[in-house]
């Protein structure tokens, strides 16, 4: 399996490129992707799908249930739309842009940090409400995806959580259903990118990825 | 009360839904949700999907959206055909690449085209720049030639040799830059076949049937003023 930081396309302008062979045959340049056999699969909610099918793991993650699992989907649906490409932004222009000498302007930063709030109210009224987990009693593959996306945001200083109780709550509950452990060794490079950034750990991206990483940028509303 | 669809057929995922849901002879009530008209923000409709958007499904007490989900709730409530949603876990993968890629890909892509050139001049009555109208077609180029190299490639449909949900998803989407006029299969022969394909699979008429709203949605008549200021903030954050 290939992953990089930040989720996302980030891992590209770290310098671990994965195969050459993986870049011919996931044109994207996009992690994570995963190799089974001769069988390739990116997007991070269909592996996901895909490791939860294949390897049977607990119900809850992925439920067999009609209704349970409409709920999953439904937040992974909303989710696409409104949390990816919102929450990534943060890690954008305080990390990877300037990496590359790019300044993004104020006003989108500010625009960015409103339409969190917004998603984020959404996120506790529609979907949390006053469940122990984002679909239901028990924690899903959408409790994982909406806090690893959460999460960068932090990495680089926003509180996130902050006046939001019942949020910091869930958030409590991920983790600790996850294990201090596992969310040490998963979080340790994204929660300390901005000390690796003052300290100058954080290879330069090469030229080649630096057109992608413009358009990305530009793409910032 | 059975099953109940909320939906605006101008709207793509919409599209995907309802042929979904007559191609396999699934029984709803249709509840025409009037997006133009902002019906989609009244406190009624907010009551079966307080995210305000359709498609929106009821069954029963049950309500669920986003149109992904919902495809897929009704694929496992009706047993409909395999080949939409395969038992297979690799074909079933394939598929749920496609839905996930699409979201913020080609369906970002074709939304802007069909705003930035129809729906903002004509419908809203708010000119687009011409350097903004290139830049949302030139997207769209680079998103459409990634569907066909990356996801058709020399395969009959998608992700396969039969249709699936994947093919219904994106030929709703394709269609909304269809209806602003822009020549997407132009130029394309393998995505045009393709396109046939997929109309032939669905059966001519219903395609037709569904698509007869977007495929006008030039001849909007203006909106008037307080459907505007109701409507612009939305317009404006769905399309930044």
């Amino acid at each position: 399996m290939y992953f990089g930081i930040g989720g996302g396309k980030t891992s590209c302008s770290t310098g671990q490129l994965p195969s050459k062979e993986l870049f011919q045959s996931n044109k994207l340049w996009q992690v994570p992707a995963l190799k089974d056999g001769d069988f390739i699969l990116t997007e991070s909610s269909a592996i996901l799908i895909y490791l939860s099918s294949k390897y049977q793991t607990a119900d809850h993650w992925y439920p067999s249930d009609l209704w349970a699992r409409a709920r999953v989907h439904e937040y992974l649906g909303w989710h696409a739309d409104s949390i990816r490409g919102v929450f990534g932004v943060p890690l954008w222009t305080k990390v990877l842009a300037p990496l590359i000498g790019v300044h993004v302007p104020e006003e989108k930063v500010e625009r960015n940090r409103t339409t969190m709030a917004r998603m984020l109210q959404q996120l506790e009224d529609k979907f949390l409400e006053d469940r122990a987990f984002l679909t239901g009693q028990q924690v899903s593959l959408a409790d994982l995806m909406a806090l690893e996306e959460l999460l960068q945001p932090v990495a680089v200083g926003y509180d996130l959580f902050e006046g939001r109780p019942r949020l910091a709550a869930w958030r409590e509950r991920v983790e600790a259903f996850l294990g201090s452990d596992l969310f040490q060794e998963t979080h340790g490079p994204i929660l300390n990118i901005l000390e690796q950034m003052v300290n100058k750990q954080i290879p330069k991206p090469p030229p080649e990825v630096h057109l992608f990483m413009l358009l990305r940028i530009s793409n910032i509303p | 009360m059975g099953l109940e669809l909320y939906l605006d057929l101008l709207s793509q995922p919409c599209r995907a839904v309802y042929i979904f849901a007559k191609k396999n002879r699934i029984p709803f009530e249709l509840r025409p949700v009037d997006l133009l008209k902002g019906q989609h923000l009244s406190d009624a409709f907010a009551q079966v999907n307080p995210l305000k958007k359709v498609p929106a499904l009821k069954d029963g007490n049950f309500t669920l959206a986003e149109s992904v989900a919902i495809l897929l709730y009704l694929t496992r409530k009706y047993k409909v055909p395999d080949h939409w949603y395969p038992q297979d876990v690799q074909a079933c993968a394939l598929v749920d690449e496609y839905l996930a890629w699409q979201h913020t890909a080609l369906r970002r892509s074709c939304l802007r085209a069909l705003w930035h050139k129809v729906m903002f001049p004509i419908f809203l009555g708010e000119p687009v720049s011409p350097e903004m109208l290139e830049a949302t077609l030139a997207e769209l180029d680079v998103t459409v030639q990634l569907l066909e190299d990356r996801f058709l490639q020399n395969k009959t449909f998608l992700t396969g040799p039969h249709i699936s949900l994947a093919d219904l998803v994106a030929i709703t989407e394709l269609m909304h830059p269809v209806g602003a006029g822009c020549q997407v299969f132009e130029g394309r022969p393998r995505l045009a076949a393709w396109r046939q394909r997929v109309e032939a699979a669905v059966g001519e008429d219903l395609f037709r049937e569904a698509h007869e709203v977007i495929l006008k949605a030039k001849d909007s008549p203006p909106a008037d003023p307080t459907i505007k200021q109701k409507l612009m903030p939305l317009v404006l954050a769905m399309i930044q």
